[in-house]
Protein backbone atom coordinates (compact mmCIF):
# COMPACT_ATOMS: atom_id res chain seq x y z
CA UNK A 1 0.00 0.00 0.00
CA UNK A 2 1.28 3.47 -0.84
CA UNK A 3 0.10 6.79 0.50
CA UNK A 4 1.95 8.68 -2.24
CA UNK A 5 -0.19 11.47 -3.69
CA UNK A 6 -1.82 11.09 -7.11
CA UNK A 7 0.33 13.89 -8.56
CA UNK A 8 3.43 12.23 -7.12
CA UNK A 9 2.43 8.96 -8.81
CA UNK A 10 1.55 10.69 -12.09
CA UNK A 11 4.89 12.56 -12.21
CA UNK A 12 6.64 9.31 -11.29
CA UNK A 13 10.34 9.17 -12.08
CA UNK A 14 10.01 11.95 -14.66
CA UNK A 15 10.77 11.73 -18.35
CA UNK A 16 13.38 9.30 -19.68
CA UNK A 17 14.10 11.94 -22.38
CA UNK A 18 14.19 9.10 -24.86
CA UNK A 19 11.72 7.49 -27.21
CA UNK A 20 11.85 9.73 -30.28
CA UNK A 21 14.91 7.78 -31.49
CA UNK A 22 13.07 4.47 -31.18
CA UNK A 23 10.00 5.94 -32.91
CA UNK A 24 12.12 7.32 -35.77
CA UNK A 25 14.13 4.10 -36.15
CA UNK A 26 10.91 2.09 -36.41
CA UNK A 27 9.61 4.34 -39.21
CA UNK A 28 12.90 4.50 -41.12
CA UNK A 29 13.36 0.71 -40.97
CA UNK A 30 9.76 0.31 -42.19
CA UNK A 31 10.55 2.56 -45.16
CA UNK A 32 13.71 0.51 -45.87
CA UNK A 33 11.59 -2.63 -45.86
CA UNK A 34 9.23 -1.46 -48.63
CA UNK A 35 11.76 -1.81 -51.50
CA UNK A 36 13.63 -4.65 -49.75
CA UNK A 37 10.47 -6.76 -49.30
CA UNK A 38 9.43 -6.17 -52.91
CA UNK A 39 12.89 -7.18 -54.13
CA UNK A 40 12.85 -10.25 -51.85
CA UNK A 41 9.38 -11.37 -52.98
CA UNK A 42 10.20 -10.95 -56.68
CA UNK A 43 13.54 -12.75 -56.23
CA UNK A 44 12.01 -15.69 -54.35
CA UNK A 45 9.34 -16.07 -57.04
CA UNK A 46 12.02 -16.02 -59.72
CA UNK A 47 13.99 -18.72 -57.90
CA UNK A 48 11.05 -20.93 -56.98
CA UNK A 49 12.07 -23.80 -59.27
CA UNK A 50 15.81 -23.23 -59.15
CA UNK A 51 18.26 -25.92 -58.03
CA UNK A 52 20.99 -25.25 -55.46
CA UNK A 53 23.66 -24.46 -58.03
CA UNK A 54 21.45 -21.83 -59.69
CA UNK A 55 20.59 -20.35 -56.30
CA UNK A 56 24.27 -20.28 -55.30
CA UNK A 57 25.11 -18.54 -58.55
CA UNK A 58 22.38 -15.98 -57.95
CA UNK A 59 23.47 -15.39 -54.35
CA UNK A 60 27.09 -15.13 -55.48
CA UNK A 61 26.36 -11.85 -57.22
CA UNK A 62 27.48 -9.05 -54.84
CA UNK A 63 24.28 -7.02 -55.37
CA UNK A 64 22.03 -9.96 -54.43
CA UNK A 65 24.12 -10.94 -51.39
CA UNK A 66 24.19 -7.32 -50.18
CA UNK A 67 20.42 -6.88 -50.55
CA UNK A 68 19.79 -10.23 -48.85
CA UNK A 69 21.95 -9.29 -45.84
CA UNK A 70 20.25 -5.86 -45.70
CA UNK A 71 16.80 -7.49 -45.81
CA UNK A 72 17.62 -9.90 -42.99
CA UNK A 73 19.18 -7.24 -40.75
CA UNK A 74 16.45 -4.68 -41.39
CA UNK A 75 13.67 -7.22 -40.75
CA UNK A 76 15.26 -8.30 -37.46
CA UNK A 77 16.02 -4.74 -36.39
CA UNK A 78 12.44 -3.66 -37.13
CA UNK A 79 11.01 -6.77 -35.44
CA UNK A 80 13.13 -6.20 -32.33
CA UNK A 81 11.88 -2.60 -32.05
CA UNK A 82 8.29 -3.82 -32.36
CA UNK A 83 8.71 -6.70 -29.92
CA UNK A 84 10.22 -4.30 -27.38
CA UNK A 85 6.98 -2.28 -27.53
CA UNK A 86 4.86 -5.43 -27.14
CA UNK A 87 6.83 -6.59 -24.09
CA UNK A 88 6.71 -3.12 -22.49
CA UNK A 89 2.97 -3.00 -23.15
CA UNK A 90 1.98 -6.31 -21.64
CA UNK A 91 4.67 -7.59 -19.27
CA UNK A 92 4.30 -5.66 -16.04
CA UNK A 93 6.47 -7.68 -13.65
CA UNK A 94 9.79 -5.76 -13.70
CA UNK A 95 11.97 -8.89 -13.45
CA UNK A 96 10.09 -10.73 -16.21
CA UNK A 97 10.12 -7.58 -18.36
CA UNK A 98 13.88 -7.19 -18.02
CA UNK A 99 14.58 -10.87 -18.75
CA UNK A 100 12.26 -10.96 -21.78
CA UNK A 101 13.69 -7.72 -23.21
CA UNK A 102 17.28 -8.96 -22.87
CA UNK A 103 16.43 -12.45 -24.21
CA UNK A 104 14.57 -10.94 -27.17
CA UNK A 105 17.47 -8.62 -28.03
CA UNK A 106 19.94 -11.50 -27.73
CA UNK A 107 17.80 -13.65 -30.04
CA UNK A 108 17.55 -10.80 -32.58
CA UNK A 109 21.32 -10.23 -32.61
CA UNK A 110 22.00 -13.99 -32.78
CA UNK A 111 19.61 -14.46 -35.70
CA UNK A 112 21.01 -11.41 -37.52
CA UNK A 113 24.60 -12.69 -37.26
CA UNK A 114 23.64 -16.32 -37.95
CA UNK A 115 21.65 -15.40 -41.06
CA UNK A 116 24.37 -13.05 -42.32
CA UNK A 117 27.03 -15.74 -41.90
CA UNK A 118 24.75 -18.26 -43.65
CA UNK A 119 24.15 -15.92 -46.57
CA UNK A 120 27.86 -15.22 -46.92
CA UNK A 121 28.64 -18.92 -46.72
CA UNK A 122 26.34 -19.62 -49.67
CA UNK A 123 27.46 -16.50 -51.54
CA UNK A 124 31.24 -16.79 -51.21
CA UNK A 125 31.79 -20.21 -49.66
CA UNK A 126 33.22 -23.14 -51.57
CA UNK B 1 1.23 -9.78 -17.22
CA UNK B 2 -1.67 -7.52 -17.90
CA UNK B 3 -4.88 -8.75 -16.22
CA UNK B 4 -7.37 -9.44 -18.98
CA UNK B 5 -10.15 -10.66 -16.64
CA UNK B 6 -11.87 -8.76 -13.86
CA UNK B 7 -10.92 -9.75 -10.30
CA UNK B 8 -13.58 -11.96 -8.64
CA UNK B 9 -14.98 -9.12 -6.51
CA UNK B 10 -15.55 -6.95 -9.61
CA UNK B 11 -17.46 -9.51 -11.70
CA UNK B 12 -20.92 -8.24 -12.55
CA UNK B 13 -23.92 -10.24 -11.24
CA UNK B 14 -27.54 -10.12 -12.42
CA UNK B 15 -29.50 -7.45 -10.52
CA UNK B 16 -33.00 -6.23 -9.79
CA UNK B 17 -35.71 -5.68 -12.41
CA UNK B 18 -37.97 -2.63 -12.30
CA UNK B 19 -41.07 -3.00 -14.53
CA UNK B 20 -42.93 -0.09 -16.16
CA UNK B 21 -46.58 -0.89 -15.57
CA UNK B 22 -48.98 0.18 -18.34
CA UNK B 23 -46.28 1.61 -20.61
CA UNK B 24 -46.75 1.23 -24.37
CA UNK B 25 -43.29 2.16 -25.70
CA UNK B 26 -40.91 0.41 -23.31
CA UNK B 27 -37.12 0.71 -23.41
CA UNK B 28 -35.02 -1.40 -21.07
CA UNK B 29 -31.97 0.22 -19.48
CA UNK B 30 -29.45 -2.22 -18.03
CA UNK B 31 -27.38 -0.20 -15.62
CA UNK B 32 -24.20 -1.10 -13.73
CA UNK B 33 -24.71 -0.77 -9.98
CA UNK B 34 -21.98 -0.90 -7.40
CA UNK B 35 -22.04 0.18 -3.78
CA UNK B 36 -18.66 -0.20 -2.06
CA UNK B 37 -20.35 0.03 1.38
CA UNK B 38 -22.44 -3.10 0.74
CA UNK B 39 -19.44 -5.37 0.18
CA UNK B 40 -21.39 -7.08 -2.62
CA UNK B 41 -20.23 -7.57 -6.21
CA UNK B 42 -21.43 -5.10 -8.84
CA UNK B 43 -24.76 -6.01 -10.45
CA UNK B 44 -26.70 -5.08 -13.57
CA UNK B 45 -30.16 -3.66 -12.73
CA UNK B 46 -32.87 -3.50 -15.43
CA UNK B 47 -35.14 -0.48 -15.56
CA UNK B 48 -38.09 -0.36 -17.95
CA UNK B 49 -38.75 3.19 -19.10
CA UNK B 50 -41.92 4.49 -20.75
CA UNK B 51 -40.51 6.43 -23.72
CA UNK B 52 -43.81 8.34 -24.11
CA UNK B 53 -43.10 9.86 -20.74
CA UNK B 54 -39.36 10.54 -20.95
CA UNK B 55 -37.03 13.07 -22.57
CA UNK B 56 -35.04 12.12 -25.70
CA UNK B 57 -31.55 11.68 -24.26
CA UNK B 58 -30.01 8.91 -22.15
CA UNK B 59 -29.44 11.46 -19.38
CA UNK B 60 -33.20 12.15 -19.37
CA UNK B 61 -33.79 8.44 -18.75
CA UNK B 62 -31.20 8.35 -15.96
CA UNK B 63 -32.80 11.38 -14.30
CA UNK B 64 -36.23 9.79 -14.66
CA UNK B 65 -34.95 6.63 -12.97
CA UNK B 66 -33.37 8.62 -10.14
CA UNK B 67 -36.40 10.88 -9.66
CA UNK B 68 -39.21 8.36 -10.08
CA UNK B 69 -37.97 4.77 -9.81
CA UNK B 70 -34.78 4.34 -7.78
CA UNK B 71 -33.26 7.31 -5.99
CA UNK B 72 -30.16 5.29 -5.08
CA UNK B 73 -28.86 5.34 -8.68
CA UNK B 74 -25.72 7.48 -8.61
CA UNK B 75 -24.12 9.37 -11.50
CA UNK B 76 -22.46 12.72 -12.23
CA UNK B 77 -24.26 15.31 -14.34
CA UNK B 78 -24.39 19.06 -14.53
CA UNK B 79 -24.92 21.10 -17.70
CA UNK B 80 -27.05 18.60 -19.69
CA UNK B 81 -25.77 20.15 -22.93
CA UNK B 82 -22.38 18.56 -23.61
CA UNK B 83 -20.09 21.23 -22.23
CA UNK B 84 -19.26 20.18 -18.67
CA UNK B 85 -18.15 16.61 -19.37
CA UNK B 86 -19.60 15.30 -16.11
CA UNK B 87 -21.96 12.65 -17.47
CA UNK B 88 -19.36 10.68 -19.45
CA UNK B 89 -20.11 6.96 -19.29
CA UNK B 90 -20.08 3.82 -21.41
CA UNK B 91 -23.40 3.63 -23.26
CA UNK B 92 -24.20 0.80 -25.65
CA UNK B 93 -20.52 -0.15 -25.71
CA UNK B 94 -19.13 3.31 -26.47
CA UNK B 95 -17.86 6.02 -24.16
CA UNK B 96 -19.91 9.15 -24.63
CA UNK B 97 -21.84 11.88 -22.81
CA UNK B 98 -25.26 10.69 -21.70
CA UNK B 99 -26.68 14.18 -22.32
CA UNK B 100 -25.67 14.06 -26.00
CA UNK B 101 -26.67 10.44 -26.66
CA UNK B 102 -30.21 10.10 -28.06
CA UNK B 103 -32.07 7.07 -26.69
CA UNK B 104 -33.43 6.33 -30.16
CA UNK B 105 -29.87 5.73 -31.43
CA UNK B 106 -29.61 2.63 -29.25
CA UNK B 107 -31.01 -0.56 -30.77
CA UNK B 108 -32.58 -2.97 -28.24
CA UNK B 109 -31.70 -2.80 -24.56
CA UNK B 110 -29.48 0.08 -23.49
CA UNK B 111 -26.45 -1.12 -21.50
CA UNK B 112 -24.88 1.59 -19.34
CA UNK B 113 -21.57 1.17 -17.49
CA UNK B 114 -19.13 3.61 -15.91
CA UNK B 115 -16.09 4.69 -17.98
CA UNK B 116 -13.99 1.54 -18.48
CA UNK B 117 -10.94 0.45 -16.51
CA UNK B 118 -11.16 3.09 -13.79
CA UNK B 119 -11.77 2.33 -10.13
CA UNK B 120 -15.50 2.80 -9.44
CA UNK B 121 -16.54 5.13 -6.62
CA UNK B 122 -20.21 4.17 -6.89
CA UNK B 123 -22.55 3.04 -9.71
CA UNK B 124 -21.68 5.17 -12.77
CA UNK B 125 -19.06 7.32 -11.04
CA UNK B 126 -15.44 6.49 -11.91
CA UNK B 127 -12.52 7.63 -9.78
CA UNK B 128 -10.71 10.12 -12.05
CA UNK B 129 -8.04 11.13 -9.54
CA UNK B 130 -5.22 9.71 -11.67
CA UNK B 131 -6.18 11.38 -14.98
CA UNK B 132 -6.60 14.71 -13.16
CA UNK B 133 -3.14 14.32 -11.58
CA UNK B 134 -1.70 13.40 -14.99
CA UNK B 135 -3.32 16.52 -16.45
CA UNK B 136 -1.72 18.65 -13.71
CA UNK B 137 1.66 17.04 -14.49
CA UNK B 138 1.72 18.52 -18.04
CA UNK B 139 1.18 22.05 -16.64
CA UNK B 140 -1.85 22.94 -18.76
CA UNK B 141 -1.41 26.68 -18.52
CA UNK B 142 0.59 29.31 -20.40
CA UNK B 143 4.25 29.50 -19.41
CA UNK B 144 6.40 32.38 -20.62
CA UNK B 145 9.60 34.22 -19.89
CA UNK B 146 8.51 37.44 -21.58
CA UNK B 147 6.29 39.60 -19.40
CA UNK B 148 2.87 40.29 -20.92
CA UNK B 149 2.52 43.68 -22.65
CA UNK B 150 1.37 46.24 -20.07
CA UNK B 151 -1.34 47.62 -22.34
CA UNK B 152 -2.98 44.51 -23.73
CA UNK B 153 -3.06 40.78 -24.34
CA UNK B 154 -0.33 38.60 -25.78
CA UNK B 155 -0.92 38.73 -29.51
CA UNK B 156 -1.42 35.81 -31.85
CA UNK B 157 -1.99 35.91 -35.61
CA UNK B 158 -5.18 34.34 -37.00
CA UNK B 159 -3.00 31.58 -38.52
CA UNK B 160 -1.38 30.87 -35.16
CA UNK B 161 -4.76 30.86 -33.45
CA UNK B 162 -6.09 28.42 -36.04
CA UNK B 163 -3.59 25.81 -34.85
CA UNK B 164 -5.50 25.55 -31.57
CA UNK B 165 -8.77 24.62 -33.29
CA UNK B 166 -9.70 21.04 -32.49
CA UNK B 167 -7.76 21.30 -29.22
CA UNK B 168 -9.34 24.08 -27.15
CA UNK B 169 -12.79 22.50 -27.48
CA UNK B 170 -11.85 19.53 -25.26
CA UNK B 171 -14.08 19.42 -22.19
CA UNK B 172 -12.00 16.84 -20.29
CA UNK B 173 -14.76 14.25 -20.03
CA UNK B 174 -12.07 11.51 -20.33
CA UNK B 175 -14.16 9.43 -22.77
CA UNK B 176 -11.05 9.11 -24.95
CA UNK B 177 -8.69 8.47 -22.06
CA UNK B 178 -10.71 5.50 -20.79
CA UNK B 179 -11.35 4.08 -24.28
CA UNK B 180 -7.64 3.63 -24.96
CA UNK B 181 -6.33 0.04 -24.54
CA UNK B 182 -2.84 1.40 -24.01
CA UNK B 183 -4.18 3.50 -21.13
CA UNK B 184 -5.97 0.43 -19.74
CA UNK B 185 -2.73 -1.56 -19.62
CA UNK B 186 -0.31 1.20 -18.66
CA UNK B 187 -2.45 3.99 -17.18
CA UNK B 188 -0.02 4.43 -14.31
CA UNK B 189 2.73 5.61 -16.68
CA UNK B 190 1.10 6.48 -20.04
CA UNK B 191 -0.47 9.95 -19.90
CA UNK B 192 -3.38 9.01 -22.15
CA UNK B 193 -5.08 10.77 -25.08
CA UNK B 194 -6.98 13.45 -23.14
CA UNK B 195 -3.89 14.60 -21.25
CA UNK B 196 -1.68 14.47 -24.35
CA UNK B 197 -4.25 16.50 -26.31
CA UNK B 198 -4.03 19.13 -23.56
CA UNK B 199 -0.23 18.97 -23.74
CA UNK B 200 -0.44 19.50 -27.52
CA UNK B 201 -2.77 22.44 -26.97
CA UNK B 202 0.08 24.27 -25.15
CA UNK B 203 2.92 22.97 -27.34
CA UNK B 204 1.13 24.33 -30.42
CA UNK B 205 0.23 27.67 -28.78
CA UNK B 206 2.42 30.37 -30.36
CA UNK B 207 2.28 32.45 -27.16
CA UNK B 208 3.77 29.74 -24.95
CA UNK B 209 7.57 29.97 -24.54
CA UNK B 210 8.30 26.64 -22.82
CA UNK B 211 7.75 24.37 -25.84
CA UNK B 212 11.17 22.73 -25.49
CA UNK B 213 10.68 21.97 -21.80
CA UNK B 214 7.20 20.61 -22.53
CA UNK B 215 8.62 18.31 -25.23
CA UNK B 216 11.45 17.24 -22.87
CA UNK B 217 8.89 16.28 -20.25
CA UNK B 218 6.90 14.20 -22.74
CA UNK B 219 9.75 12.41 -24.51
CA UNK B 220 9.43 9.13 -22.70
CA UNK B 221 8.69 5.57 -23.85
CA UNK B 222 5.72 5.44 -21.49
CA UNK B 223 4.38 8.98 -21.00
CA UNK B 224 3.98 9.57 -24.77
CA UNK B 225 5.09 6.61 -26.85
CA UNK B 226 2.57 4.12 -25.46
CA UNK B 227 0.26 5.68 -28.05
CA UNK B 228 0.14 3.11 -30.85
CA UNK B 229 -2.37 5.05 -32.98
CA UNK B 230 -5.19 2.66 -32.09
CA UNK B 231 -7.58 5.61 -32.67
CA UNK B 232 -10.27 4.55 -30.16
CA UNK B 233 -9.85 8.06 -28.72
CA UNK B 234 -10.82 9.73 -31.97
CA UNK B 235 -13.67 7.30 -32.62
CA UNK B 236 -15.25 7.85 -29.22
CA UNK B 237 -14.80 11.61 -28.65
CA UNK B 238 -18.31 13.02 -28.09
CA UNK B 239 -17.08 16.45 -29.22
CA UNK B 240 -15.74 15.11 -32.54
CA UNK B 241 -12.11 15.96 -31.71
CA UNK B 242 -9.05 14.02 -32.82
CA UNK B 243 -6.71 13.27 -29.88
CA UNK B 244 -4.71 10.80 -32.04
CA UNK B 245 -3.88 13.66 -34.42
CA UNK B 246 -2.83 15.87 -31.50
CA UNK B 247 -0.52 13.12 -30.22
CA UNK B 248 0.85 12.78 -33.77
CA UNK B 249 1.62 16.52 -33.72
CA UNK B 250 3.68 16.08 -30.52
CA UNK B 251 5.60 13.17 -32.08
CA UNK B 252 6.22 15.31 -35.17
CA UNK B 253 7.67 18.14 -33.06
CA UNK B 254 9.97 15.68 -31.29
CA UNK B 255 11.31 14.48 -34.66
CA UNK B 256 11.46 18.03 -36.05
CA UNK B 257 13.86 19.14 -33.35
CA UNK B 258 16.19 16.18 -33.99
CA UNK B 259 16.53 16.59 -37.76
Amino acid sequence: MSLKSAVGRARGLGSAKEGAGHFWAQRVSAIFLIPLSLWFAVSVMGLSHADYATFKGWMGKPGNATLMVMTVITVLYHAHLGLQIVIEDYVHCEAKKLVSLIAMKFAAVFLAVFMTVSILKVAIGA
Amino acid sequence: MVDFALPPNSRVQPGKVYKAAGAKRVKVFKIYRYDPDSGANPRLDSYEIDLDNCGPMVLDALLKIKNEIDSTLTFRRSCREGICGSCAMNIDGTNTLSCLKPIEDIAGEAAIYPLPHMPVVKDLIPDLTMPYAQLASVKPWMQTQTAPPPDGERLQSPEEREKLDGLWECILCFCCQTSCPSYWWNGDRYLGPAVLLQAARWILDSRDEMTGERLDALEDPFKLYRCHTIMNCTKTCPKGLNPAKAIGAIKEKLIERRL
